[in-house]
């Protein structure tokens, strides 16, 4: 049997499954950081998969989809840099990483 | 892409994803999101993307993961111990995630495009960074500059951020 694109596609929505299953069972905020990344890393592999499959007319992958990507990993660098300097921010003002403890807009 | 190698590394992308939410010392999550982005790498090589592969390595396994390791250094975790589990929480989130797995099979399973395999490439050998480049700087032009002053305002924000305020 030979792959197809449903393989690739199932493969990037149980990734996406698992960041997405961290993000609401953890209460450290940088696993939760860290799931984040495995979500916007599951939205890579299904644009790669299909920028592969949709070849364009002279026979090449579609780069667009790949120029996406890119995208996506220059604003996750970006983004990861941002938030960790505001995780440690919060460290330094509440000493707790841990998400529980910090509920003052809680409702 | 041979099926084995393909099994193999989607097996390594997703076992060592849920090692990162499973484990509870924050170092092991950290260097187990190295090992399922490298896998992840090596799919995307599968899927002859060979330019996005290197930069998922750079980039992710490289960059990202340094900072997520020196931010836990910095702030010295430690394990966490054992809190009380909020049960409501987590069967809210398992049901969840199961769903979502289970609508995604079964949509999966009506995608009839999706069942056939890739089509071969017009030529064995892609000159891939080359068409990235062509595609990044001719046809993506302005957003490729536009990220640019995303990145400015994201390092002049960290800068500012992390700043002590001097009293």
């Amino acid at each position: 049997m030979s792959l197809t694109l449903n393989h690739y596609l199932f493969v990037s929505g149980l990734l996406f499954a698992i960041g997405f299953a961290g993000v609401i069972l953890r209460r450290n905020i940088i696993i939760i950081f860290m799931s984040l990344e495995l979500m916007l890393n599951a939205a890579n592999l299904s644009l790669v998969a299909f920028s592969r499959f949709n070849l364009t007319a002279d026979g090449l992958p579609n780069y667009n989809a790949q120029i996406l990507v890119f995208f996506i990993i220059t604003v996750a660098a970006a983004e990861v840099a941002v938030g960790l300097a505001i995780i440690v921010a919060l460290f330094r003002a509440r000493q707790t990483v841990h998400v529980e403890d910090i509920s003052s807009l809680k409702f | 892409m041979s099926p084995i190698l393909f099994y193999f590394f989607a097996a390594l992308t997703l076992i060592f994803g849920i090692a990162v939410i499973a484990n509870r010392n924050p170092v092991a999550s950290a260097l187990s999101l190295v090992v399922s982005f490298l896998g992840l790498a090596a799919l995307f090589v599968g899927l002859d993307a060979y330019f996005i592969a290197v930069i998922q390595v750079l980039v992710y396994a490289g960059a990202v993961m340094v900072l997520f390791l020196f931010i836990i250094m910095l702030l010295d975790l430690k394990a966490e111990e054992r809190r009380k589990i909020n049960l409501v929480a987590y069967a809210g989130g398992g049901i969840v995630t199961v769903g979502f797995v289970v609508e995604l099979w079964f949509v999966l399973q009506k995608f009839d495009l999706g069942k056939t395999g890739f089509p071969p490439l017009a030529e064995k050998n892609v000159d891939d960074v080359r068409n990235v480049g062509n595609a990044l700087f001719l046809t993506h032009n302005y957003p490729f500059q536009v990220i640019g002053v995303l990145i400015l305002v994201a390092t002049i924000g960290v800068v500012v951020l992390s700043k002590r305020e001097s009293k």
